[in-house]
């Protein structure tokens, strides 16, 4: 067992929320790269900075108003009561004061007010209004790309001020205007030409799949098939690409597989809606984000399925959760008698309840684990039909799944969860520096428990937070493996009707009863 | 005298065609922009009235600030729930006969003028000591705090050090209800306070003091938790389906 454990915390570890020095501009320099003309027009945006930039800038923001409620009421209605102002990761990791919610906010704020209020067109000292230079628009796109828009600070805040609304807005007006991100926009164009962020092509999917397949044989002796573009079949799995491809993910689809043939219920990914994740949701972008949802319509109208499961992703849940329906709907031609769509946590858990799968928690004994709540699942969706569920539906999993887990701190966990430090488009290595630091208060409550309860490794249910955590747990004295997927382990410890593990079991059990007589 | 009575009726006039006029304008702003997106804060309320209790929490509680902040919190609410009654006292200048809870609200209403300084003053020490807070405020957020104070302090100064014609006082509002000029007492502290209650009245819809309308109209908070269920579309997104083809 000790060899496994992948951190020993030799003195108490420092409080997850502990708040910094100020530390003006200390991130002012942090920019992501900016997007080429190449990854701006896919999405319909200019390839450069636009000669009047300033003005189309200012009439989009003047567009969004009339748009979104959530714009326009946010705006006005901060008081700087100062709530939010210690609840940033990104804060509570780098100190610079930009990174307070309220002060990220007010970047745009105080162009909205220069340009669109009465206080600020004629009394722009008095309120703090300002024109939009180039200083300020270089200030936005350094500090709308510290946002992982995880939602922490609108729990907090009295109006429910939500940033994420506000850095989405930025982030669109700056696309606009022709300086977009590079990594966003360029995932985009991936996702329309090939159908997935990767840019995987069918044959690769396949053969992917196909490695899995057999693994799954060698290790159980099943037949458990990963099926790719079947018509009829009843699920569409939608997952991102992620899964694919990376560590942990690719266990944690392998886990996918194994559920649903233990459920009975045939199964299909889709090469068209072979992503779940839309990054246009990061960029603020409605009619981007209706394009990659659309995909996810046409290919379960396309392959004839009766039911939507999506994977694990945490925003790829929200969108599904919470926008695919405005997005992509009416989903009459599914099975009404399931929610559309559902997590694969909610199959699993529900299949769970109904009794029709036994778990070998043993295997997972080499595993003391701990669970991260993803902002985009906590936040902003939900698991079951109770409020909360997203919170209980994969604790109560990994509780079935493995006999050592362990909750981090309260006010790190459920709705006050801390983002990876990744999310929101930042998940790119011209960002590494400030991921790093955003982490940190995560990274704090995972040392904290791992010396109180000796947790050796961390599951999440979110592509991003799976390869976020894979990068960074070194710079805090973990192994990078030791983030899991939650249905790895659920792979490691069902046991299929029929497999080796079942008949070992069975065996087992005999051999003991035998025993038991014997004496 | 006349002057100073017609200058104030005016003054009053104005100040309410202004709060009111341009609180119905910022109103119907809200209500009419659509939230194209399904975005409560979860967990959330499942139902409309889940959504009704998590919106009186917010306002009659804080329930939100509670959980950031004890501190903000206390004074916040203090300062909040004692202007509600000093509120409530001064409807006593206004009604004739003054309304049985009015009546009962006085004694509280008189003392709670002290509550509101003290949450205020709370308030205010913190925008000034707390770096992170000072970091954030403007001057505008400086001078709100000090308007709303100067108020307090004139109109216990009216109850505790020189009082004022409180019947002739009552006597011009009434009057002026009924859009008749009555005197005013030309009292220095009462003139202070009643300027700036109108200068207030008049900041109200162009300040941050629209959080009070705001509060109700925040989608992450007042959305209902149901987007599987059913689905949410605003008029735009319509619009932008009905052009666009669509399998």
């Amino acid at each position: 067992m000790a060899e496994v454990r992948d951190f020993i915390v030799t003195k108490e570890a420092a409080d997850p929320l502990e708040l910094p020095k100020l530390a003006c501009g200390a991130m002012a320099a942090s920019k992501p790269f900016v997007a080429k003309a190449e990854h701006q027009a896919p999405l319909g945006f200019p390839g450069e900075l636009v000669p009047n930039w300033q003005e189309k800038a200012i009439a989009k923001l003047g567009d969004l108003l009339t748009k979104y409620r959530s714009l326009q009421v946010y705006l006005d209605a901060c008081v700087k009561c100062g709530a939010c102002t210690d609840k940033c990761h990104y804060f509570l990791g780098t100190g610079d004061p930009k990174n307070m919610p309220v002060a990220r906010q007010d970047l745009l704020r105080k162009v909205y007010r220069r340009y669109f209020t009465v206080a600020g067109k004629y009394f722009p000292w008095l309120v703090g209004a300002e024109d939009l230079t180039e200083e300020v628009l270089k200030e936005w796109y350094s500090y709308f790309h510290q946002c992982s828009q995880c939602r922490r600070c609108s729990v907090y805040c009295p109006y429910g001020i939500d940033t994420a609304e506000i850095s989405m807005a930025a982030r669109e007006i700056m696309d606009t205007v022709g300086m977009g991100q590079k990594y966003s926009n360029e995932i985009i164009g991936k996702v329309f030409k090939v159908g997935n962020n990767l840019g995987l092509p069918a044959k690769a999917i396949r053969s992917t799949l196909d490695g899995l397949e057999e693994e799954i044989k060698e290790e159980t002796g099943l037949d458990v098939r990963l099926p790719l573009d079947v018509k009829g079949a009843e699920v569409m799995l939608v997952t991102p690409s992620a899964d694919l491809f990376a560590e942990p993910h690719i266990q944690g689809l392998m886990g996918y597989a194994k559920v649903f043939h233990q459920a009975g219920v045939s199964w299909t990914l889709s090469t068209y809606a072979s992503e779940a994740a839309n990054f246009a949701m990061f960029i603020g972008s409605y009619e981007n984000m209706r394009e990659i949802a659309l995909r996810i319509r046409r290919a379960a109208l396309d392959l004839g399925v009766k039911r939507l499961v999506f994977g694990e992703c945490g925003h790829a849940w929200r969108v599904a959760y919470s926008f695919l329906n405005t997005l992509a709907g009416p989903f009459d031609f599914l099975d009404s008698r399931y929610p559309v769509p559902q997590h694969i946590c909610e199959f699993t858990y529900d299949l769970m309840r109904a009794g029709r799968i036994t778990f070998d928690k043993s295997m997972n004994d080499q595993y003391r684990v701990t669970f991260h709540d993803s902002c985009n699942v906590s936040r902003a969706s939900r698991m079951g039909s109770e409020p909360g569920g997203q919170f209980e539906i994969p604790r109560a999993i990994l509780r079935a799944a493995c006999n050592h887990y362990f909750d981090m701190a309260p006010d790190t966990i459920r709705e006050h969860t801390l983002c990876c430090g990744g999310g929101g488009g930042l998940l790119t290595d011209d960002l590494i520096d400030l991921r790093t630091k955003g982490a940190q208060p995560r990274m704090r409550a995972l040392q904290q428990v791992a010396a109180d309860h000796g947790v050796t490794h961390m599951a999440a249910i979110c592509a991003i937070c799976k390869a976020q955590f894979t990068k960074v747990l070194p710079a805090y004295g973990f192994k990078m493996s030791s983030v899991l997927s939650v249905h790895q382990l659920v792979s490691n410890a069902i046991v299929l009707d029929g497999s080796i593990q079942a008949r070992a079991l069975a065996e087992q059990a005999t051999g003991a009863s035998a025993d038991r007589e014997a004496q | 005298m006349g002057v100073l009575s017609a200058l104030f009726a005016g003054l009053f006039a104005v100040a309410t065609v202004v709060l009111v006029g341009g609180l119905a304008y910022k109103i119907r702003l809200y209500a009419m922009a659509p939230a194209p997106l399904k975005i409560p804060t979860t967990p959330a309320p499942t139902t409309r009235g889940g959504v009704a209790l998590r919106l009186a929490r917010e306002v009659l509680i804080f329930e939100s600030l509670f959980r950031a902040n004890k501190w903000i919190w206390a004074f916040g609410l203090v300062f909040h729930a004692a202007l509600l009654m000093v509120l409530v006292r001064h409807l006593r200048y206004f009604t004739e006969p003054v309304w049985a809870w009015v009546v009962l609200a006085q004694p509280f209403g008189v003392y709670a003028g002290f509550a509101m300084v003290a949450g205020l003053l709370g308030l205010w020490a913190r925008r000034i000591l707390v770096p992170r807070i000072r970091y954030i405020s403007a001057l505008s957020d400086h001078l709100m705090l000090a308007l709303i104070l100067a108020i307090a302090a004139s109109g216990l100064m009216m109850r505790f050090v020189a009082r004022t014609d409180i019947v002739a006082l009552k006597a011009f509002f009434l009057g002026l209800m009924r859009l008749e000029l009555r005197p005013i007492p030309a009292d220095p502290i009462l003139l202070v306070h009643l300027g700036l209650v109108a200068v207030l009245m008049i900041v109200f819809p162009f300040s941050k003091l629209l959080h009070a309308p705001g509060v109700f109209f925040s989608p992450t908070r007042n959305q209902v938790d149901n987007p599987r269920e059913h689905r949410h579309l605003a008029p735009w997104a319509a619009r932008l389906e009905a052009q666009g083809a669509r399998k």
